[in-house]
């Protein structure tokens, strides 16, 4: 087994992005979750969507809010800024940093305790400003930090050492889909694959893309019959598609034959590529997304994938008219009115 | 005019009360008596006459009384007053109260269809409002409205104020839109000539120009707030809706749609984001000084109940943001359009552990305006949240105040490194202290260096701001952080003497709003035959002068709008061995400061009274 010094001279030796970055620019620092926590696999992923999408990591901001989930920023692109913030308040951090400065694409990483519970508020708002970001909810059903009480996604009669959970979950896809989002997936941890591509498309969607992804806490909450543990996810996942990231500048490859994939066009021209399994779903049909994901909570059936798509809606700094220029680059002149705008203001008090 | 009272000009010419008196407006919420109220206001600003309006009205829409209180003074004493010499009776509900709490020799002007029992010793004037109302022949929706013209009409007409400045009054108001001018003055015109025509003048008040004007505007304190954050370079606002400080952001938002849209494309150089709650209006304007805005918040004391927890993250991971508390009555719901200074030492030490607010202390709309500009700087140059603390009677009541001034300074963004100083440093560190004065460096995220980039965080953190729970790592940072509040002192707004009395072994401190009282008070105490030197202080950290002011009088009385004298309190933790030296002057009814209860309180204390 080689070391990971060994690993990463290697990785340097073969492998740049389109930056000349190597993935090692995108690393973070050692992780301090548990081993085999599915938070730790999604870290890994979002450092390969960020590499293979060369997201230039100085202009990605990492933000979170509290729990085992929010530490994880500090795990992936060092290079980036992270902000690791309040117990459910990661959103209006995330609205004014991306309002202030909107050359900046952002990850949020949040769980969901910090998202379903004290903090769904600012959630719901999040989506109905739609504030470009990619949200991803590491979805465990368990306090972690706290050790092991219950938080709202858990299952109904779901039993941990506190009791059982007596109350319906929160399904934040749902919530996401109630709130005019457009862009919303759920995944497992389970699916390295899937979670990256779909971390990808996510980053070039221009409004919050909600990643619902199932993350098995294998301290508090991996008893086989919760529906977030992995043996539930390995045997209940049904994807909906495979899901394949394309970049804008790969040509539209026909290796599929038509009424096989379904391309899902994306803002910056890249698109989702979606391969269909056995079902035909639609992701662009609102209703029918609700019909769906209303379906699979009844009958506790883990469906994966991009589960509704619109571009709609227009992003915040859009709907409010704001300059391409980010506002942190303006300069003093661009904020401060000269002298005749200042008394022509004072003219309206005589 | 033929018929109108042969002694009314004669009569008006002889009266000998100029240019002083304070007015009380009585009328029902939401009956539109504000334009009416300000037409009279604004009549007496345009003829230069120190004046100022305060509007005490009731936490609802329509239907509860309310007051409006309009004071002219000669020598510029504009602060409420606990007697008035004028009343305008407009609502039967309070109209017995109203007259009977009138100083002897006091006016009455009153609508004639109300029921009280009249006083002797108050002089009287009836105003038929529906008669006049059936001569002018208002549309139907306007009728409310036009009618309170009708005094405006009658009192003009008694104390001499001319057509022409009610007029250009309106049309102010209106922003030149004639048809409303018009449909107002109808009935002023009607008032006026009905005056003249059946009244005769029995009281001694009257209006003459004087040059008060000159250089002055007339403006409330929130949107002097707001026109101060515009040219402080303000870029972003996150808000959420709260009596008395709602109309700070509407204001930005009209005048930065003024000021700040790119005429050609329609396109905005800020972003002002109504929040679902304060927690998120102060969490987005966090986010924003976190990535490099001149970023800012306002709200009052419960809405600062709701941002504390982010306060503290701010403070603690050192980031520049401006929050505009404009205090009203606490605790709880309290009183929400009453005034109050109760908001003091909840602020100062505001979030848990050890937590050291900065806090300006504007005591005049002039000054909003200052501190609105001046507010980003500070906040920037520290790096940590900065309070400005105005409060309902100067936030949202209209003052006279001299011109504002343009910034005299170009905009400080503080600590922050570019790629290009990047380049140069061996190591960036986000919480070391270089420069000894406790204030690290920073980086905004999108800077375009490898090194650029850290973690922002509440909790622990080394000078690398990377996690850690060291003991001495802990401790060390807490140290810089006293450093740098220590550092504040000398950047925040020093206090000003504004009084010096003759030998004066008594000092008077006090802060805000208040100040308007204490210049008058002042003068009362001299008159009383106590010298006194009057400190006002406009910001916390205090400098060093204010321990020094307390050192050189025997006593100094801390003036302020709270029970609790709660400045009080801060001072005398500030200069422990002088704490028996300071005297609370308490006062929390909710209603702005009366000189003369300041003055009797003084003269009491000091065996005067």
């Amino acid at each position: 087994m080689m070391t990971e010094k060994a690993a990463i001279q290697k990785e340097q030796r073969s492998n740049v992005n389109e930056l000349g970055l190597t993935k090692a620019d995108y690393r973070g620092r050692p992780s301090t979750l548990c081993q085999g926590c599915g938070h730790n696999s999604i870290a890994n992923q979002i450092i390969n969507a960020c590499y293979e999408a060369s997201i230039p990591p100085e202009f990605l901001i990492k933000l979170s809010g509290i729990g085992c989930s929010s530490k994880s920023p500090a795990y992936f692109m060092s290079r980036s800024h992270g902000f690791n913030s309040l117990h459910g308040r990661m959103p209006p951090i995330a609205t004014g940093a991306l309002m202030a400065n909107s050359d900046l694409k952002a990850i949020g990483v949040s769980g969901d305790g910090d998202t379903a519970s004290i903090g769904i508020g600012h959630f719901i708002h999040l989506l109905r400003r739609n504030v470009p970001m990619v949200y991803i909810i590491e979805n465990n059903g368990v306090y972690g930090l706290t050790k092991g009480q219950f938080s709202a996604t858990a299952d109904k009669g779901q039993v941990l050492k506190t009791g059982i959970n007596p109350f319906m979950p929160v399904d934040l896809c749902l919530e996401a889909l109630a709130a005019n989002c457009g862009f919303i997936a759920r995944s497992f941890a389970g699916d390295p694959k899937q979670v990256k591509e779909l971390i990808k498309a996510a980053l070039s969607y221009r409004g919050t893309a909600v990643l619902d992804i199932i993350s098995p806490c294998v301290t508090f909450n991996n008893r086989d019959e919760s529906t977030k543990s992995y043996t539930w996810g390995k045997t209940h996942e049904d994807p909906l598609h495979d899901v394949t990231w394309v970049p804008k500048r790969e040509e539209i490859s026909l290796h599929y034959k038509p009424g096989e994939v379904k391309d899902v066009e994306m803002h910056d021209g890249s698109c989702l590529r979606l391969k269909k399994l056995e079902q035909d779903y639609d992701p662009t049909n609102r209703s029918e997304a609700m019909r769906m994901l209303d379906k699979a909570y009844q009958e506790h059936i883990l469906v994966t994938g991009l589960i509704y798509f619109s571009k709609a809606q227009p992003s915040l700094q859009e709907t409010e008219q704001m300059i391409s220029k980010p506002l942190v680059e303006l300069d003093a002149h661009e904020v401060r009115p000269d002298r005749r705008a200042f008394n022509e203001m004072l003219a309206n008090f005589r | 005019m033929g018929n109108q009272h042969p002694s009314f000009d004669a009569r008006l010419a002889q009266a000998t009360t100029k240019n002083s008196f304070s007015m009380i407006v009585a009328t029902v919420n939401g009956s539109g008596s504000q334009t009416a109220n300000l037409a009279l206001m604004r009549s007496l600003f345009r003829m230069g006459i120190p004046t100022s309006g305060k509007n005490l009205f009731p936490s609802n829409i329509q239907g509860l009384p309310t007051w409006f209180i309009i004071r002219a003074n000669e020598k510029g004493f504009t602060a409420r007053k606990d007697q008035h010499d004028i009343l305008i009776a407009m609502n039967q509900e309070t109209i017995q109260e109203d007259i009977d709490g009138l100083p002897a020799g006091a006016v009455c002007f009153y609508a004639d269809h109300l029921k009280m029992d009249a006083r002797e010793d108050v002089v009287v004037y009836p105003i038929p409002v529906r008669d006049l109302l059936k001569t002018v022949k208002p549309p139907r929706s306007y009728r409310d409205y036009i009618s309170n013209m009708a005094y405006v009409g009658v009192v003009a007409a008694m104390l001499g104020i001319p057509r022409a400045e009610l007029h250009a009054a309106l049309e102010t108001h209106f922003q030149g839109r004639m048809k409303p001018v018009d449909m107002n003055m109808g009935m002023v015109d009607a008032a006026m000539a009905w005056t003249r025509e059946n009244l005769e003048k029995q009281d001694d008040f009257v209006v003459q120009p004087m040059a008060h004007d000159e250089g002055r505007i007339m403006i409330d304190g929130n949107t002097a707030a707001a026109l101060g954050s515009i040219f402080g370079g303000i870029t972003f606002s996150g808000w959420y809706p709260i009596t008395p400080a709602s109309s700070l952001a509407e204001q930005l938002q009209y005048f930065l749609a003024e000021m700040r849209t790119d005429a050609e494309t329609g396109k905005r150089t800020y972003a002002v984001v109504q929040a679902e709650d304060e927690l998120s209006a102060v969490g987005m304007a966090i986010g924003a000084g976190w990535a490099g805005a001149r970023s800012m918040t306002s709200t009052s004391g419960p809405g600062i109940c709701l941002m504390s927890e982010l306060v503290g993250l701010a403070y603690g991971a050192e980031i520049p943001v401006v929050i505009w508390d404009v205090q009203r009555m606490g605790p709880s719901t309290g009183l929400p359009t009453r005034t109050s200074q109760g908001d003091i030492l909840f602020i100062r030490f505001l979030g848990h552990g050890d937590t050291n607010q900065v806090m300006l202390l504007p005591g005049s709309v002039k000054e909003c305006f200052e501190f609105g500009w001046r507010a980003f700087d500070i906040a920037e140059q520290l790096q940590t949240p900065v309070f400005v603390l105005s409060d309902l009677d100067l936030g949202m009541n209209v003052w006279v105040t001299d011109d504002f001034e343009y910034p005299d300074e170009p905009i400080q963004r503080g600590k922050v490194l570019t790629v290009e100083e990047l380049e140069k440093l061996e190591t960036f560190g986000r919480y070391r202290d270089v420069d000894g004065d406790g204030i690290p460096y920073r980086t905004l995220p999108g800077t375009a260096h490898p090194q650029a980039g850290y973690f922002t965080r509440g909790t622990g953190h080394d000078e690398d701001a990377i996690y850690s729970e060291d003991p001495v790592e802990w401790e060390r940072n807490m140290e810089r952080l006293t450093r740098k509040y220590q550092h504040a002192r000398k950047l925040v707004p020093a206090p000003m003497l504004e009084h010096e009395g003759d030998g004066a072994r008594i000092g008077i401190v006090a802060y805000g709003s208040t100040d308007i009282a204490l210049q008058e008070t002042v003068v009362l105490l001299k008159e009383g035959g106590v010298e006194v030197d009057y400190l006002r202080l406009r910001a916390i950290p205090f400098s060093k002068d204010v321990t020094e002011f307390i050192q050189q009088h025997e006593r100094t009385y801390v003036v302020e709008m709270n029970t609790d004298g709660q400045m009080r309190q801060l001072l005398q933790l500030e200069a422990p061995e002088l704490a028996t030296r300071l005297h609370a002057v308490c006062k929390n009814d909710g209603l702005p400061l009366a000189a003369a209860w300041i003055a009797d309180y003084i003269m009491d204390a000091e065996g005067r009274g």
